[in-house]
């Protein structure tokens, strides 16, 4: 801020000095900006890269991988536990997300109709959920008691529905003109059929937004697995992380007396691999991001 | 509620004088299809959104699995006593509010960094820097954790310039109870700046431009447009991000802790949130616990509805 109060314009000319000097100020701070969140990240990727024992005997923060190897990467590929993790996260983002958006997009057509008696009271039934939750145990009792403890469906049909993403949903659902489903009605087509052949394609952009949001969630969530997860083969992708990054369990990659020096590289590694998909996706779906933190805010 | 003409006769001439029931059944009878559709929701909410809710008088309980829900003793407030009465009640409180307040003090930070790159003249320079601020959103919390872990260990990078600069000790950072609340804020500022400053710049995109022309001609500077044209018209977004991240104050970031805290700091990390779990879900003390994060919600509840109630009277801008 201090920058900006140095560039009070003296009116008149269209750049001042103090606007220029503010200007390169701007640049400068970006770039360091950028630098401090890009060097960590370079860190992770050059620490991989690197020669186990040359990684150790370094100090500080590595901005190119010292003596190239691959070493790590075999390590983590002949890791069972990352594969597994893999698919099963796979299949609950996949399985999960439809789940999910599918919930979402009946429950916010029913919702947005006008003439409906009950729906002014569901929505405020809803909303109330969004600011008050039982919290953490009843919630595990309840999903214990629905039988789901220790199967890949707790991390699929509790977490189902956000309060969040439906009213966006209804929102959009809602500000669809009444006429566009008229003709529909005449020809005597019931909710049903009006919802998957004119409201869907109508909203398709934030059914989009939505899809992601509930993708990443899935693909980033951990506790609801470590609650109700207890074999191995179950677990997650980020819950098998937490094990080899947070919890230093490298020991099925490793074997032999290098342990000590290749744990380290391993677990880059492990974070590499772990992140890369999502990070070469993101440029791609990056606008329909932002689309929906618009809508969101829109909606407030 | 919307009514077209026909259906505004309709219930002009026919619904007045319905009674309720009537009504009830009339609506039914329209509606019936729609209600049959929002079932599965209706009853996914009932049991995992209000279940937990009704399941919430176990903090009123000796709630004991083997006995069951109905099977269990009443115990009136005993687990709120006990609570209050703990010895770590006032250690839990003080850092649960010491990192929401620290949290909440990074607040305007995504605002003047949107504010800043709205002033940045190169185009195609805003867009990178948008694009490289927003990729730790992307990377998942047990990963950033592991990059934390990873950084302020004994020899890590962070470690390593933190002792040449200011020559602390070079020892593992988060075994220190004093660096922990600087690691967990510094850390979610990295990773939520970028992203958290899209509502803003797309709320700044969606200014008339016509109000800077108007300001221009009247002799404003560029510091003048900012604070009266810019900031003036974000005041509604900025207002309704502090009453959402006020909801959130008693909920902090407890799944971020629980990878990041360790036994010999809970003096500094230990939060309600993480302690309900350790009690509930590692010594079973479901009862105890459950009337912990039930004194924990109703305070988040409380703030939430306090926030809204007071940015309303001030601003006329509120979420509901």
């Amino acid at each position: 801020m201090k920058e900006q109060r140095t560039s009070v314009v003296r009116h008149k000319k269209k750049e001042s000095p103090g606007s220029r000097i503010f200007d390169v100020c701007n640049v400068i701070f970006m770039c360091s900006l950028m630098l401090v969140i890009l060097i960590p990240l370079i860190h992770v990727v050059s620490a991989s890269f690197s020669n186990p024992a040359a990684y150790v005997r370094h100090e500080g923060l590595m901005l190119h991988p010292v003596e190239f190897s691959l070493e790590a990467y075999k390590a983590v590929a002949k890791n069972k536990n990352i594969l597994t993790g893999y698919a099963n996260t796979i299949f609950i983002v996949v399985v999960g997300t439809s789940l999910s958006v599918f919930m979402t997009i009946v429950a916010a057509y029913c919702l947005s109709r006008r003439n409906v008696m009950w729906n002014n009271f569901l929505m405020m039934a809803i909303v109330f959920s969004m600011y008050f939750s039982g919290g953490m145990i009843p919630f595990y009792l309840v999903v214990k008691a629905v039988g789901l403890n220790n199967s890949i469906w707790a991390l699929i049909i509790p977490p189902a529905v956000s309060t969040y993403n439906l009213i966006i949903m209804r929102t959009a659902m809602a500000s669809v003109p009444e006429s566009m489903e008229e003709s529909a009605k005449l020809d005597g087509a019931n909710h049903w059929t009006i919802l998957w052949s004119i409201m869907v394609p109508l909203v398709k952009p934030t059914i989009a937004v939505i899809c992601l949001f509930y993708a990443v969630t899935q693909w980033n969530s951990w506790f609801n697995a470590m609650l109700f997860i207890r074999d191995k083969s179950g677990y997650p992708l980020q819950l098998v992380l937490r094990e080899i990054l947070l919890q230093n369990d490298t020991t099925s990659m490793s074997a032999g007396a290098d342990d000590y020096l290749i744990s380290e590289t391993i677990q880059y590694a492990t974070i590499v691999v772990a992140t890369l998909p999502i990070l070469t996706i993101y440029p791609f779906v990056q606008k329909y991001f932002v689309k929906g933190i618009m809508i969101g805010a829109v909606k407030g | 509620m919307k009514r077209n003409r026909k259906e505004r006769r309709e219930y002009m001439v026919n619904g007045k004088n319905l009674t309720f029931k009537e009504r009830v059944v009339r609506d039914f009878h329209r509606n019936w299809m729609l209600y049959l559709m929002m079932l599965p929701i209706i009853v996914y909410y009932l049991i995992f959104k209000f279940g937990p809710m009704f399941g919430l008088s176990i903090a009123f309980m000796d709630y004991k699995p083997a006995k069951g829900f109905t099977g269990s003793s009443w115990a009136g407030l005993k687990h709120f006593k006990n609570f209050f009465t703990n010895y770590y009640f006032g250690r839990l409180l003080k850092n649960t509010v010491r990192i929401s307040v620290f949290s909440l003090l990074t607040f305007p930070a995504p605002l003047i960094l949107a504010l800043l790159i709205n002033e940045l003249k190169g185009k195609m320079f805003a867009k990178w820097v948008q694009t490289i601020t927003y990729i730790p959103h992307f990377i998942s919390t047990v990963v950033i954790c592991g990059i934390i872990v990873k950084l302020t260990s004994s020899t890590g990078g962070i470690t390593m310039i933190l002792h040449s600069l200011f020559g602390i000790p070079q020892e593992t950072l988060l075994n220190h109870k004093e660096y922990f609340i600087p690691i967990y804020i510094l850390s979610d500022l990295w990773q939520t700046v970028g992203w958290n400053s899209i509502i803003y710049l797309a709320a700044i995109s969606g200014i008339d431009q016509e109000l800077y022309d108007a300001a221009r001609v009247d002799g404003a500077g560029r510091l003048a447009q900012v604070i009266y044209i810019t900031i003036p018209c974000l005041l509604p977004t900025i207002i309704i991000q502090l009453i959402l991240k006020m909801g959130k104050i008693f909920d902090v970031g407890y799944e971020k802790i629980m990878l990041l805290y360790n036994p010999g700091i809970y003096d500094t990390a230990d939060v309600i949130n993480t302690y309900v779990y350790r009690k509930g879900l590692i010594d079973a003390q479901y009862s105890y616990s459950a009337a912990v994060g039930l004194f924990n919600s109703l305070v988040c509840f409380i703030l939430v509805t306090v926030t809204n109630k007071l940015t309303k009277k001030i601003s006329g801008t509120g979420l509901w």
